[in-house]
Order: structure tokens, then sequence, then C-alpha cells
């Protein structure tokens, strides 16, 4: 055996050139496959991470999904808003521990802005139930304040005290702005790694404020109301988008739901975060698994490649099989030398797809996060990754019988004398 | 140098074949017969034949590569036809030395690596090999003493195997047929590659080192001019009828 491997070893290193270059692709495609996987199951982790502590996502009557998707990730635009007069008799509820209104439709420089209350920053909660907290500053107090997350902050440069100009509209299109009405910056807030961190967060009284002289998505001709006469109007909220809801037990929930769902005065529509998570990532799982199909064909290739090129090598090598059935080697042996010899490419392949993996992970780690707001804990491989690992050395294994069994059967034919 | 006494043998032959039949599969496949071959222990023979004319079945019918139907055939009184094919394989390496035309050498091995392969694969070739080096002696240092033996300067050694001329890569072959001293030596056209003044030249060293540890040589070429260095020249056409099915 001893024997066998060293040869083996002498044999691919002799053609170490073509051997390493099919190490390289092997290892490429183990990287695409082990990065889909790990992309996957952290973009998951992350969106699951995205609220907790939340027992009931509240808005109009819409699908589920959507409604989680623009509620919590700020994805895409609410159709129909819920009467303010709704949100108080949910929070008014016995069963109700606290309700964060949240309003939706206005953007600064492509972050959006949330119309929101201080219950925002006391009661939202994410990951492992982590409140969020102020790198600097403090939660909006005057009706122009604004309290920014992180990235926010970083992109656009800005520090507590800076004036900033909201836009109308989720998109920026740098006609219709809030020019007359600056806001200043209140407190910045730390880094989650979640939609929190691209929005700028104001009170609910100064949405209203800044569209007291508009109509229609316009400013209202011949009206313009300035800053400081704001406050005599009445800036209480008619409107908001979604609320979130805790409650004061859990049990209460499809209590809670149901009395939501049916509630007489407008149709609402509430869903358990939860429940809503697993239905997004149902429609998001076909696409992750196409994708995760295609890094597999990658693989794929790259193995048919390897087989390829040892078997094409083969066809020179049947001297060399002859000679070492003259030493003694039998079939068998010969059987293994070519088994061994593509199985070790296969391992080189594995174990450099890994390392580059690690390495492409923390040069990526921190790009991802701050672009897609996935938080990456680079290093270590999950479970289903070593699985598809595995899987990959099983294949290997068994793609490199291919030739082994080819150079047996040529071995066989070709005994002392191959025919060439 | 009389160490072929450890094969506990009476007969006075090294191979010893009659009423051998072999057919190659298929219904046209290529058969032959040998009605009787006798060679003696220590015998230099000569096999003429044209190509095509079966030598080397008769060769892998030796070296138990293949079987034949069932017959008498003792090598080195072995009953090849009574053994595994491992068995055979094991047989093969711990008796018989191969020699042939050319590219005889595995590329990615060093020269010395290459004359040590019958010592990798078998443990007799190698106890063998270490005995006649001298008790304090390494393989290696075996394998370069035969190589010397052979004319091959070992400061060759540290190139590639490919870079050596072809007679100097036939002289590694033939050290490598005959480290750890097998009873037999077959020998396929070995000089058919070389021009004719290396011919005589290589026949020589492999001739002489036969000689002085004792061994059987069967020597097969199509080169009848070589036919005078040996003891015995045997006619393969005269050995065997050989009759292609197709014909």
């Amino acid at each position: 055996m001893k024997a066998l491997l060293s040869l083996a070893f002498a044999s691919a290193w002799n053609r170490r050139a073509t051997l390493g270059l099919m190490a390289v692709s092997i290892a490429l495609s183990v990287v695409l496959l082990l990065g889909v996987e790990q992309l996957r199951t952290q973009a998951r982790e992350s969106f699951s991470q995205s609220i907790s502590g939340t027992d009931l996502v509240v808005g109009a009557r819409t699908s589920p999904i959507q409604l989680m998707l623009y509620a919590v990730f700020r994805l895409g635009d609410a159709t129909h808003n819920i009467r303010w007069s709704s949100f108080q008799a949910m929070a008014e509820h016995p069963a109700v521990a606290w309700a964060i209104p949240i309003s939706l439709g206005d953007s600064h420089r492509g972050f959006a802005v949330i119309g929101t209350t201080a219950a925002y920053f006391e009661h939202f909660r994410y990951g492992d139930r982590r409140p969020l907290a102020f790198a600097t500053g403090k939660p909006f107090a005057d009706i122009f304040d604004a309290a920014i997350g992180a990235e926010v902050a970083e992109r656009l440069g800005y520090r507590v005290g800076d004036r900033i100009v909201l836009n109308h509209g989720a998109k920026d299109l740098g006609l219709a702005e809030h020019a007359d009405k600056p806001f200043k910056v209140s407190g910045i807030l730390q880094r989650t790694g979640l939609p929190v961190d691209r929005s700028v967060h104001v009170s609910l009284e100064a949405v209203e404020a800044i569209h007291l002289d508009w109509q229609g998505g316009a400013p209202m001709p011949g009206l313009s109301i300035p800053a400081e006469y704001v406050r005599k109007f009445d800036l209480a909220p008619k409107e908001i988008t979604a609320a979130l809801i805790g409650l004061k037990s859990r049990a209460g929930v499809f209590q809670m739901q149901r009395f939501i769902n049916q509630y007489k005065d407008e149709p609402l529509l509430s869903v358990l975060p939860g429940v809503a998570l697993d239905e997004l990532w149902s429609v998001v799982s076909i696409a992750e698994k196409s994708l995760l199909a295609i890094s597999a064909l990658v693989v794929a290739v790259g193995m048919s490649g390897l087989v390829a090129v040892v078997l094409a090598a083969l066809g020179e090598r049947r001297r060399e099989l002859a000679i070492l059935r003259s030493v003694g080697a039998g079939p068998r042996v010969v059987f293994m030398l070519l088994a061994i010899e593509g199985l070790m490419v296969v391992m080189a392949g594995a174990l450099l797809g890994v390392l580059g993996l690690i390495v492409l992970n923390l040069f990526a780690a921190p790009i991802l996060e701050a672009h897609l707001g996935i938080s990456f804990t680079p290093g270590m491989l999950s479970a289903d990754a070593w699985q598809l690992l595995l899987l990959v050395m099983t294949t290997g294994f068994l793609v490199s019988l291919v030739p082994g069994y080819r150079a047996y059967r040529l071995s066989l034919a070709d005994g002392l004398t191959p025919r060439l | 140098m009389v160490a072929e006494v450890a094969h506990s043998s009476t007969s006075p032959f090294a191979i010893d074949i009659r009423n051998l039949v072999f057919q190659w599969p298929g219904e046209h496949g290529f058969r032959l017969s040998i009605p009787q071959f006798l060679v003696r222990r220590g015998e230099r023979v000569f096999l003429q034949g044209a190509s095509g004319s079966g030598k080397s079945t008769l060769l892998s019918l030796l070296g138990g590569v293949l079987l034949p139907q069932p017959c008498h055939m003792r090598v080195l009184d072995t009953d090849l036809t009574m053994l595994t094919s491992s068995a055979r394989d094991r047989f093969r390496v711990d008796h018989i030395g191969f020699l042939f035309q050319q590219f005889n050498l595995v590329p990615y091995l060093s020269m010395r690596e290459n004359v040590l392969l019958p010592c990798r694969f078998s443990k007799r070739r190698r106890q063998r090999a270490l005995q006649s080096a001298g008790s304090a002696a390494s393989l290696e240092q075996s394998a370069d003493r035969l190589l010397a033996q052979l004319g091959l300067d070992m400061t060759l050694a540290r190139q590639p195997v490919t870079a050596l001329s072809v007679g100097q890569q036939q002289r590694v072959a033939a050290a490598r047929a005959l480290i750890g001293h097998p009873e037999l030596i077959i020998a396929d056209e070995p000089t058919s590659s070389l021009d004719a003044g290396r011919q005589v030249e290589f026949l020589d060293i492999l001739l002489g080192r036969c000689d002085d540890e004792n061994v059987t040589l069967i020597f097969v070429s199509h080169d009848q001019r070589l036919g005078s260095h040996f003891s015995r020249t045997v006619d393969l056409d005269k050995l065997y009828g050989v009759a292609p099915g197709s014909a």
C-alpha cells in the first residue's frame, strides 16, 4: 500500500501542471458551491434575525409576504394604509403590551424614511432579542429631529446636528423635496445588520408636518406653510402604513390575530412574523435551490474535466502500465493507482476550495455586510456545508473509479505488450 | 553465486511445456499451440520470429499474464495453470525479469527507482538484492552497483530517465530485470531500437550479467544475425503451428 501511494504520488507529481490546473478548477467549483450555500444560510439567518420579540405585524389587507417585505424589510411599497384610529384600537387592546406604528413613503437620498414613535426604540428587538441602541445622540425629541441608521450616517457622512432634507416618495427622483422643512440629526443608531441601518427615523408628527401643504403627492400650488408655523396645526397622524405589536402573553396571539383580521371598521391583516418568514422563504427557496443546483453542476463539470484529463493521459500510459504489470502489479493495483491519483486531485481541490472560501470570507464579509446587510460570520463552515463537502469528496471518489476501471480493463487486455 | 538452490527444484528445466493450446476469445481468435518447448536452467535461448508470429502471446503465457487451456506447463517447476491470478502476479515478479523493446522505464521515477521497482512489489527480490550487495548495504547501493556493472555512470542519476539515451534506458531496464536475481529473464526485442554497434555492445553486457548470475535467458528477436550469440536458436514458426482462425 505504501509502495502504491508513493507511486501514485510520483505519477501525479510528474503531471503536476495539468493535474494542478484540474485541482484549481475543482477548488473554484467548491468555492462556488460552498459560497452559495453559505450565502444562503447566512442570508436566511440574517432574515430571520431581523425581527424578534414582535408577536404580530399588522397592515392593510394584502398578502402576508408583501406585508412582511414592506413593513420589516423595507422592500416594495404598501398599497394601502391603515387608519390611526384602528392603530389606537389595537394599541389599547388589553392583551397588547406595546405597539409600534410605522409610516413609510418618504425617503432621504435613497434611504427609507420611517415615521414612528419612541416606542420603536424602546420595544423593537432583533437577533437574540437585542434592543436598538444609539452610537451617538438620542432618539428624536422635536418635530424636525431625525434618528438615522448606522449606514446612512456612514455613507452620507452625517454627524449629530447635521441638517438634512427629505424627499417625497420612496424613490430618489430629485424633484419633489421637502426643502422648506429641513431635519436635524438627533442621533445615530448602532450598526445592526438590519434595514434599520439604512433608515431615517422621524416622528409621526413630522411626517404629517411635511405634508401639510401637500396634496396628492405634490406641493399645493399657492400654499406654503413655513416650518415655524406647523406647530399651530393639528399634527395628529391620520394614517400609518403598518404596525408591530407585542403582546403581554404569547398565548393570546391567535386570539389577537383574529381580533385584528376581523376588525369591523376597516380590513386589516395581521401575520405572525415567523410564519410569514417561512412562507417568504419557501418563495425564495426556489431561487436559492436553482443557484445551488447550478453550483452543483459546476462541480460536476470540474469532475468530468478531471476524468477526461486522466483518461486522455491513460492512452499514453499503457506502456507504463505494462511495465508495472511485468514487475508484479496486478490489474487491481493498476486500478488503485489510477483511482488514488484521481482522488488525490479531488482532495487537493476540495482542500484548496475550503481554504479559498475562508480567505474569500475574510475579504468579502465586510463588503457583504455593508451592501446587502447580510451579517457574515467568517471562518466556520456550517453543518450543511460540511455535508456538501463530504458529498463532493464522495462524488470525487466515485468519479476517480472511472479512470481506475478503464486502466484495469486496459491492463487486462494489454498484459505485457500494449497495442499502440 | 549459487543462490538458485534456494528454490526447491529437481527438474533440470526452467521451462517445460507440452501440448499447450491457447485460443484468444472470439470465433476468429488467434490460436496458438506448442507441442513441446523445453529450456534448460541456465540456457540462453534465442527465439526468432517475425512480428505477428505470436511471440507476444507466448511471452504473456510464460509470464502468467495469460492462461492456456489445461495442459502440462511448468515454469521454474511451478504449474502456472494452478495458480490464481494474484499468485501468478507474485510469481512473475519473484522469479522473472522482463525487458521490453523500448520505453522500458516509468517516466516519473528516477533511474534508481526504476531499477528498484521489482523490489517494491516482491519481498523475495528485495531480500536477494540485499543479500548480493552484502549485509551492510542498502537497496539503493545494490541498485547503484548493478547500474555500474552495466556501464551506467551514477552522474546520470540526477536527470530524469526520459533524458537518457535509448541505449542508456535499455541498460537501466536490464538492471531492473536483473535486480534481486530472478531465475529467468525474458527479453522482448530489447535491441531493436538500438543501432547495430550498440546492439552487440548491449547484448554482450546482458549476456555477461546472465553468465555471472547463472540466469536462464529467453531472448526474442526478428533479427537472425543476433542468433550467433546464443547457445541455441529456436524458430517460432517451427515451435508451433500458428493458425489464424480466419485462414
